[in-house]
C-alpha cells in the first residue's frame, strides 16, 4: 500500500483552504507560523493543534495554538465541528414541535432552554401562564443550574488533575436525574416546559425528592469546599490562570459566570426578571479577580443561591393549574384529549399548526442560563412557524473571550482554563 | 403606534434623531422591545455614538435576517445592551440583494468579531475592515449561504467535497 497516495486523498482541497485560512490569522506583526524551520531544530517554536476530539476541550472544540516554548503565543479556535442548523431546523417548524431540540443544545441543562424558547414565545403570542407554572419552571431551572454547575466541577477538576471528583460530582447529579425523571418523564433530555406552562404537575413524589435534595445537597457542597478550597494544588493551578479584566469581559461579550467572576453583576434574573424571580431573595455572587479560581468561587456561591431560590419557591409554591386553559394557546390536557372532541380537535390543531403569533411581531427574551444569557429572538410572519429564530447562546461568546485568555497562558493550562469557562458546543455550534 | 418609551431610551431615540437625522429612519416597538431603523452608510459612527455617549457598553448579539422577497432583503441587528441604565436597544440596518456590504464594528466592541463572522457565515454579508474575516461554520471554500430563505432544508447535494473514508479501496 502507497501510504504517499492515502495522505494525498486524505487532503483534499477542502481541509487545505480551511487550513490555510487559519494559520494566515495566526499570522499577524506580533507572530508567524513557521511549518518547518530549519535553524530552530528543538522546535521551540511551533503550531500546536488541540482537538477537535480531546478529551479536555469538552466536546468537539479545535484550538490551533501558535507556541513559543510553553507559552502560549496566539490563540485561534475552529469551531463548526458540530453546527447541526438549529435555527434553520426551527424556521421550519413548529414553535413546540421546536422545543426538544432546545433540551439537545446545551445538553447539561436542559430545562433552562425549555423555559427560554417558551418565554420568548410566550412573549410574542402575548400567553398568560399560571403563578403555579412560573414557580415550577424556577424550581427546574435552579435544578438545572445546579447539575449544569456539577458537572463543570467535576470536569474542571478533573482538568486539573484529580478523578475521583468527578464521580463525586455525578453522584449528586444522579440524584437530580432521578428528580428530573419523577418531575418529567425523562432522565437527560426533559422538555417539561411547554407554551404556557409546563406539562405536568409535579407529583408528591418529585416534591419529597425535591425538599429532600435541598436539604442534603448543602452539606455535600460544604464537603466540596472544603477539599477543594484549602487544597494547594487545585489553588495553585487555578489562581492567577486565564485573567480577565471587567473591561476586557465587556468588550468581548463573556456572560454568565464568567462576566461576573470578572467583576460585573449582569444576572438576567436580576436585570430583566422573568418567572417570578422578582419575588424571590437571591444574591448574584461576583468576584473581582477575573481568574479561574473566582469563576470557581462564582459558580460555587451560584449552586447555594440556587438552593436558596428552590427552597422559596416551595415555601410559595400556590395552587392552581399548571397549564393556561385557552386551547389556541396551549396543548389541551390529557383527559381532555382522550374524552372529548374538542380537546382531540385541539391537540391536533396544536400539534398541526401550532400557536400562531401576530404577523410582523418580533420580540426578544433572554434567559440566565447556567452559562450566561440565553435569548431567543423570534420574528413571526404570522404563521405557525417562526420567519427567523435567532438563538444568542452564552457559550459562544464566552468561548471568543477564551481565544483572548489563552494568550500568554502557558500549554498546561490551556485544559484548567477552557474547563473554567465551561463551554458547550451543542450550543456555541448551534 | 403610539410609542410607550421609558425616559432613557426616549432620550437615546431623541440623540440619534438629533445626532444622525440623515441616517434616522425610524423607531417602533413590538411586545416591548424597541428597535431603531438606521441607515447602514453612517453604522460605525452611529454605534461608537452609541457606546462612548450614550452608554450601550454591552454588544449582546449581531444577527441577520432575510426578507425573502422583500426590497431590502437583508436585515443586520444589532442587541445593545446599557448596562447602567438597564436597557436593551436594537438597532437595525436594510441591505440590498445584490453585494450587500456592511462597515465593521469590531472597533467599537470586540465582541462583533464572532458575530459579525457567524453573520457572513449565515447570509453572505459582507463587513468591511474586519481584522480576521473568515467564515466560522462552514469551511472555507463553501459557496452558499446556509440561513438564506432559499436554501434547501437537505442541503446542497455534493457542495461539500467529503475525505474518502475508504483509502485502500479507491
Amino acid at each position: 500500500m502507497d501510504k504517499t497516495k492515502i495522505t494525498d486523498q486524505l487532503d483534499s482541497k477542502f481541509f487545505e483552504e480551511h487550513q490555510n485560512k487559519l494559520y494566515q490569522a495566526l499570522e499577524d506583526k506580533h507572530t508567524t507560523v513557521e511549518m518547518l524551520d530549519d535553524e530552530d531544530p528543538l522546535s521551540t517554536k511551533m503550531v500546536l493543534n488541540m482537538g477537535p476530539q480531546h478529551p479536555a476541550t469538552h466536546g468537539v472544540l479545535r484550538l490551533i495554538l501558535q507556541l513559543n516554548g510553553e507559552l502560549i503565543e496566539k490563540a485561534k479556535i475552529d469551531i463548526g465541528y458540530l453546527h447541526r442548523g438549529v435555527e434553520k431546523i426551527a424556521e421550519n417548524k413548529t414553535y413546540q414541535e421546536f422545543m426538544p431540540y432546545t433540551d439537545r443544545m446545551d445538553y447539561l441543562s436542559p430545562y433552562s432552554n425549555n423555559v427560554a424558547l417558551c418565554t420568548a414565545v410566550e412573549k410574542i403570542a402575548n400567553v398568560e401562564v399560571p403563578e403555579r407554572a412560573h414557580y415550577i419552571r424556577m424550581i427546574g431551572c435552579e435544578l438545572a443550574r445546579i447539575s449544569s454547575h456539577l458537572l463543570w466541577l467535576g470536569t474542571m477538576v478533573m482538568d486539573a488533575g484529580a478523578v475521583s471528583f468527578f464521580i463525586w460530582t455525578f453522584r449528586e447529579r444522579e440524584k437530580l436525574y432521578d428528580i428530573f425523571d419523577h418531575i418529567g418523564g425523562h432522565r437527560f433530555t426533559i422538555s417539561h416546559a411547554r407554551i404556557g406552562g409546563v406539562a405536568n404537575d409535579l407529583t408528591d413524589d418529585a416534591l419529597g425528592m425535591i425538599k429532600n435534595f435541598v436539604n442534603e445537597f448543602p452539606q455535600e457542597l460544604k464537603d466540596f469546599h472544603g477539599l477543594l478550597d484549602r487544597n494547594k494544588i487545585f489553588f495553585d493551578r487555578n489562581r492567577e490562570v486565564g485573567v480577565l479584566s471587567t473591561e476586557d469581559a465587556l468588550d468581548i461579550g463573556a456572560t454568565g459566570p464568567t462576566l461576573r467572576a470578572s467583576g460585573y453583576a449582569y444576572d438576567i434574573r436580576d436585570f430583566a426578571p422573568y418567572a417570578r424571580y422578582d419575588e424571590v431573595d437571591f444574591e448574584v455572587p461576583t468576584r473581582l479577580e477575573g481568574d479561574n479560581l473566582a469563576r470557581y468561587y462564582v459558580r460555587m456561591e451560584e449552586m447555594h443561591e440556587s438552593i436558596r431560590i428552590i427552597r422559596q419557591c416551595l415555601d410559595k409554591l400556590p395552587k392552581g393549574p399548571v397549564r393556561t386553559d385557552n386551547a389556541k394557546q396551549a396543548y389541551p390536557s390529557k383527559d381532555e384529549v382522550y374524552y372529548s372532541m374538542e380537546g382531540m380537535i385541539h391537540d391536533f390543531m396544536m400539534t398541526d399548526t401550532g400557536i400562531c403569533p401576530p404577523e410582523g411581531a418580533e420580540t426578544y427574551h433572554a434567559v440566565e442560563g447556567p452559562k450566561g444569557e440565553l435569548g431567543y429572538y423570534i420574528q413571526s410572519d404570522g404563521t405557525g412557524h417562526p420567519w427567523r429564530l435567532k438563538i444568542n447562546s452564552p457559550s459562544f461568546k464566552n468561548l471568543q473571550a477564551l481565544e483572548d485568555m489563552l494568550d500568554g497562558e502557558s500549554v498546561a493550562d490551556t485544559v484548567v482554563i477552557i474547563g473554567g469557562v465551561d463551554p458547550v458546543m451543542g450550543e456555541a455550534d448551534k | 403606534m403610539e410609542l410607550e418609551l421609558s425616559d432613557t431610551l426616549q432620550h437615546t431615540v431623541d440623540k440619534l434623531t438629533e445626532e444622525f437625522s440623515d441616517d434616522f429612519i425610524e423607531v417602533y416597538q413590538s411586545t416591548g422591545d424597541t428597535f431603531i431603523r438606521v441607515e447602514p452608510q453612517n453604522i460605525v459612527d452611529i454605534c461608537s455614538y452609541l457606546k462612548n455617549k450614550l452608554h450601550y457598553i454591552y454588544l449582546s448579539d449581531i444577527f441577520g435576517i432575510d426578507r425573502f422577497a422583500s426590497e431590502n432583503r437583508f436585515e443586520v441587528v444589532y442587541n445593545l445592551v446599557s448596562l447602567r441604565n438597564r436597557e436593551v436597544l436594537f438597532l437595525k440596518v436594510q441591505l440590498p440583494e445584490e453585494e450587500p456590504v456592511l462597515d465593521s464594528v469590531t472597533d467599537i466592541w470586540k465582541s462583533a468579531s464572532w458575530m459579525e463572522r457567524e453573520v457572513y457565515d449565515m447570509f453572505g454579508i459582507k463587513f468591511n475592515n474586519h481584522p480576521d474575516f473568515r467564515r466560522i461554520y462552514m469551511p472555507e471554500d463553501y459557496d452558499f449561504y446556509p440561513m438564506r430563505k432559499e436554501f434547501p432544508l437537505l442541503g446542497v447535494p455534493g457542495s461539500i467535497e467529503l475525505p474518502n473514508t475508504t483509502p485502500d479501496t479507491e
